[in-house]
């Protein structure tokens, strides 16, 4: 087993101390700090990072047990020059208002909009075996686990939406 | 987080040897545990993780069934072919907990394990009996909007907060268990959970040194397959009422009538006698009524969650309405 974790393509060694959540290790130990502690229970998803594909909250996970494991985090997804589409979705859309939550949104949705193509199911889904589409109501519940204080929804399932479309069309 | 030593074996054998249940706790995916652990709810002075231990797959079982295995996700089961196909109220109440974030971590047999989200369990300057046992339970008399009026106890009144665990009532599966020294057994679903009585502190029956290595699906049966969640929003929050059920009829009676209610008790509550009542009964509102009397005839409100009683009745006879066609 490696004792390595991989983040945004670049190795780095483990923490010694286990109780090093995910979270505090990209913030405190590696100095990213794009990923973003909010409430620091699974409730507001400000810390959502990618792992192995899939988005988990990075504050109820611990580092340690990580080895070998690829993390994407909001700096390996985009840049300034450089910005994904939700990203730019997001500032043509004015999908957000203090920005906190942006990074875990951003990273949250460019999760679930692969989850979408996969054919993931949500509680929103009339049929559990159709094919799974971006609407509305679909993004409103597979993002419900990023929370936006300042009620910025309705820009960013605006951001989500074009960005689906965009996808859908190409 | 206070301290502690974590532990990763690299065989069952090695776990159980290494879970003694006092000093050592088990984790998979830990949503719940690193959160109750941060609050200082839980504090071991060992974790011993299991997350890469196999046991991720779901299998078809002889019998026509399923079996799948404890560290399945919760998003792996919600999104398998032939649960989604065969046992669309296990789907529908894995989708109807938690978030996404949160369904890719937790595990099948975690999830079963998930402790109750009771307000005095959670805060550890409260009294509870179930956190630190002959405290008190601060519940009763106290905030209780989330709790129990079913199989309560003058100790404790917490709820098993859990949607996946009451679809599996309804289905009747069973959770194969492992102990130390190669000892096996299954248990239903249905007598995983404990009642608080006089020994709140018990969730499960698990003794220590025991894990859950999977839970078994029986073969799917005909019938409509419901699951009903009742909440405070309509998205990420628990559930107050849930209803799964498997419903099926024959001609104009009710031939099947499994039926499982999360948010009202201490374990996700299957009542035989529903289904006694039910089966080879024309459906109608009258029916329904009689249902929700035998169901809730013993049922207690502790003052802020007696809405419960009445919605309990409502979601009930709207689930039952809506499996058999029936206008009320």
């Amino acid at each position: 087993m490696p004792d390595t974790i991989t983040i945004n393509g670049t190795d780095h060694p483990l923490p010694s101390d286990p109780r090093t959540s995910l979270l505090d290790f990209l913030r405190q130990d590696l100095g990213l700090h794009g990923t973003k502690k909010g409430c620091d229970h699974g409730q507001c998803g400000a810390c959502t990072v990618i792992v192995n594909g899939m988005r988990i909250n990075s504050c109820l996970t611990l580092a340690a047990l990580h080895d070998g494991d690829d993390v994407t985090t909001i700096e390996g997804l985009g840049t300034p020059e450089n910005p994904s589409p939700l990203q730019v979705a997001f500032v043509e859309h004015d999908g957000y208002q203090c920005g906190y939550c942006t990074p875990g949104q951003v990273c949250s949705a460019t999760a679930m909009l692969d989850e979408i193509k996969a054919g993931f199911a949500s509680d929103a889904s009339a049929d559990l075996t159709s094919e799974m589409k971006a609407t509305a109501e679909e993004i409103r519940e597979r993002m419900s686990g990023n929370l936006c204080r300042c009620g910025a929804y309705a820009n960013i399932v605006a951001a989500i939406r074009d960005v689906a479309e965009q996808g859908d069309a190409a | 987080m206070r301290p502690f030593d974590l532990q990763r074996p690299d065989s069952l054998d090695h776990a159980h040897s290494l879970s003694d249940g006092e000093t050592a706790t088990l984790i998979a995916g830990g949503t719940n545990l690193l959160d109750l652990m941060k609050l200082q709810v839980e504090t071991p002075e060992r974790l011993v993780a299991i997350d890469r231990l196999g046991m991720n797959a779901i299998e078809d079982t002889e019998d026509g069934g399923l079996r799948i295995g404890a560290l399945v996700t919760n998003t792996a089961t919600a999104n398998h072919d032939r649960i989604r196909a065969d046992y669309p109220v296990l789907a529908r109440a894995i989708l109807a907990g938690a978030t996404q974030q949160l369904r890719n971590r937790a595990t099948t047999g975690g999830n079963l394990c998930q402790r109750t989200r009771c307000y005095y369990f959670t805060n550890i300057d409260q009294p509870c009996n179930k956190r630190e046992p002959g405290s008190g339970c601060g519940a009763i008399d106290g905030i209780a909007r989330l709790h129990g009026v079913l199989g309560t106890s003058p100790q404790c009144i917490a709820t098993y907060p859990g949607d996946m665990a009451v679809a599996m009532s309804a289905l009747d599966a069973v959770v194969e268990i492992e102990g130390a020294a190669d000892t096996r057994r299954q248990v239903p679903v249905r007598d995983f959970h404990c009642l608080p009585g006089d020994t709140p502190w018990r969730d499960n029956v698990l003794e220590p040194g025991e894990i859950i290595t999977a839970v078994i699906l029986p073969a799917p049966v005909e019938g409509k397959q419901i699951y009903r969640k009742v909440r405070e929003r309509s998205s990420y929050a628990f559930a107050l009422v849930s209803v799964a059920a498997v419903i099926a009829m024959e001609g104009d009676t009710i031939a099947r009538a499994d039926l499982a209610f999360g948010g009202l008790a201490h374990k996700p509550w299957h009542d035989p006698r529903l289904a006694e009542l039910l089966v080879g009964k024309v459906p109608d509102a009258a029916l329904f009524d009689r249902a929700a009397d035998l169901l809730l005839e013993d049922a207690q409100g502790y003052g802020e969650n007696d809405f419960k009683i009445p919605l309990a009745r409502r979601t009930l006879a709207a689930v039952l309405a809506e499996a058999t066609e029936t206008t009320i």
